[in-house]
């Protein structure tokens, strides 16, 4: 199925429901229809739509315009420097350009005409001209730059036919109350940014947009738009978290507030729970290439790990719950053999929805599988876990060793705020273990102390040789750590 | 009488609103009706009026999947109607949505 298909679904199943903007700037389902066949009246001649700039109200608009003008979405990130975003616009040619004002300005060095966005919903015709809706499902949808935290980043390709498996596998068509609202405040360059879009829209429920995150305003416009439902990466919850410092957020309207796109902190999470008494959590996993979310945590999942005594019950709440009925999935050893319930390898995974696709060529298997390069393990009832990126993985002394436990380990510390552990290269053991920390403000433990507090949580060949402290770490806009930064860094300070 | 489908096809129903889209088809030539009148291809199609067959009626809603007893054939309604959808002769059924907790 094509996404123009929901254009002509939500005009008529919501026609004079508020789909989009605040309370006092509403834009129902009948006003939405028009906007985007206008704004597609505009596109014919362009091989792409690029979008170039924070979050709008009308976001949407643009998205599904290209949808029924039958060309791809181009989200961009506009918080990269001057050069790598023109580089990255400069890989669409003919497309339209579409950026905020402080990014158009950035822009000089590109071939494709660039508008502002403002401009050009301001100049749309009022009367949209009838065209008909593309109907081919296997052109690409969206076009996303992978966020590159490993290597250069790569453009992802969505065709219609992926986002449209997710969106009827885990979604019904008016299933939200008209009196719901989500609080989008991950960048449009995000896949769950282009998710949201979709799920919002065909359930029904209204999208507020943060321009962009700060803890403030977001409790702030929680409670004026009376939101129902948020999304978060894991840094805006910390922040979120530190902000209220102790106190309950106060946000009765606030059902469900679901977390994910990287790691969550243990403590982050269980002081988050406490400030959100009402709210239901649900923590999501899924990557760009697998069109958004394969697996969840729900808020039944939350409470009943929270208030286990079972060991096996209580860690849940560090999984990424189960897989969504229409997704398989495979852990699989270093000969690709699937493994049994507890044991660690490769995340496979199989579904309508993984594209497993870049702009260079499809790298799904012959049957299908795609290879997350996440390694994890499954527990006896299917639960998820993950365990980070295989290309994190430690090497010392032959054994293989997951960052991401170290890490959780030294984050349960209470005098610890960030912490990052990576493998520098060793005459001796091939890599050694170093850890660089963030300690927490007004809060001291100093380098052996830390070192016992891990052996006697791990052990020794998992303690880290070396932990540095820093005042900060790299990370992406959207939380995920730049450890190839940090990497670099320390095997260049520490040689 | 067959027509010719594939996923994302678009269905009328001759004698009601009842509008569809393919989700999925096994074949590309699928024996299919709404309301019992073969399904059309076109809106510009319709005959209009309201008869709908005996055991073909009762409502497709809007925003449902409606699918064969192997699951095989899946279709979206994308506009409510009398005419409910039947291939071979078989009405379909309403499929059991189950949404998730919203995760974005």
């Amino acid at each position: 199925m094509h996404l123009a298909s929901l254009v002509e679904m939500v005009e008529s199943g919501f026609d004079e429901r508020v789909l989009l903007g605040s309370v006092a700037e509403p834009v129902t389902g009948a006003q939405f229809g028009q906007l985007v066949r206008a704004g597609a009246s505009t596109l014919p001649g362009y091989t792409s739509l690029v979008y170039a700039g924070e979050n709008h109200p009308l976001l949407p608009v643009a998205l599904f315009s290209a949808a029924w003008a039958g060309i791809p979405f181009v989200p961009v990130n506009y918080r990269l420097e001057d050069a790598h975003l023109i580089s990255l616009i400069n890989r669409q040619p003919g497309a339209l350009v579409l950026a905020d004002e402080h990014t158009a300005a950035r822009l000089g060095g590109i071939k494709e005409p660039v508008q502002l966005f403002d401009e050009w919903l301001a100049n749309l015709p009022a009367e949209a001209p009838a065209s008909e809706p593309p109907f081919d499902d296997d052109e690409v949808a969206v076009v996303l730059y992978t966020s590159g935290t490993t290597s250069e980043p790569k453009a992802a390709l969505l065709r219609h036919r992926h986002l449209m498996a997710y969106l009827l596998g885990t979604v019904e068509f008016g299933g939200a109350g008209d009196d719901e609202a989500v609080l989008v405040s991950v960048p449009p360059y995000h896949v769950a940014g282009v998710a949201n879009m979709l799920s919002n829209t065909f359930s029904g429920r209204r999208l507020v947009y943060l321009r962009h995150f700060d803890p403030a305003t977001w409790l702030g416009t929680v409670r004026t738009e009376g939101v129902t439902h948020a999304m978060v990466v894991p840094t805006m919850l910390a922040r979120i978290v530190e902000a209220l410092d102790g106190a309950e957020a106060g946000v009765a309207s606030l059902r469900s507030l679901s977390y994910g796109g990287s790691k969550v902190s243990e403590r982050v999470l269980t002081t988050a729970l406490l400030a959100f008494p009402t709210t239901g959590f649900v923590n999501a996993y899924g990557l760009t290439e697998t069109a958004s979310t394969i697996a969840v945590l729900g808020p039944d999942d939350h409470r009943a790990a929270i208030s286990s005594d079972d060991p096996a019950v209580k860690r849940r709440l560090s999984s990424a719950g189960q897989v969504l009925p229409t997704i398989e999935v495979e852990i699989r050893d270093d000969m690709e053999q699937p493994v049994a319930a507890g044991e660690t390898g490769m995340i496979y995974l199989r579904g309508e929805q993984i594209s497993g696709e870049y702009a260079s060529g499809s790298v799904l298997d012959a049957d299908g599988w795609f290879c997350t390069r996440d390694r994890g393990s499954l527990d006896s009832e299917g639960y998820l876990f993950i365990e980070g990126r295989a290309d994190d993985t430690i090497i010392r002394g032959g054994e293989n060793i997951a960052p991401a436990e170290i890490e959780t380990v030294l984050l349960a510390h209470p005098a610890v705020q960030e912490a990052c552990v990576v493998g520098i290269p060793d005459d001796v053991w091939g890599q050694r273990i170093v850890s660089a920390v963030v300690l927490r403000v007004g809060q001291s433990v100093d380098e052996e102390a830390l070192r016992d507090y891990v052996r006697h949580e791990l052990r020794g060949s998992k303690t880290p040789d070396t932990i540095v402290f820093r005042d900060s770490l790299p990370h992406t806009d959207t939380g995920k750590m730049l450890r190839r930064v940090v990497l670099t860094e320390l095997t260049q300070s520490l040689s | 009488m067959s027509i010719t489908v594939k996923a994302g096809s678009r269905l009328y129903g001759a004698t009601s609103t009842t509008e569809l889209i393919v989700v999925k088809t096994p074949h590309a030539e699928l024996e299919l009706t709404i309301g019992g009148h073969p399904a059309l291809l076109s809106a510009a199609e319709r005959t209009g009026g309201t008869d709908v067959a005996d055991g073909h009626g009762g409502g497709a809603a809007m925003g449902k999947r409606y699918v064969d007893e192997a699951g095989s054939v899946e279709l979206l309604c994308t506009k409510a109607g009398e005419g409910v959808p039947a291939v071979a002769g078989e009405v379909l059924q309403l499929k059991d949505a189950k949404p998730l907790p919203a995760s974005d």
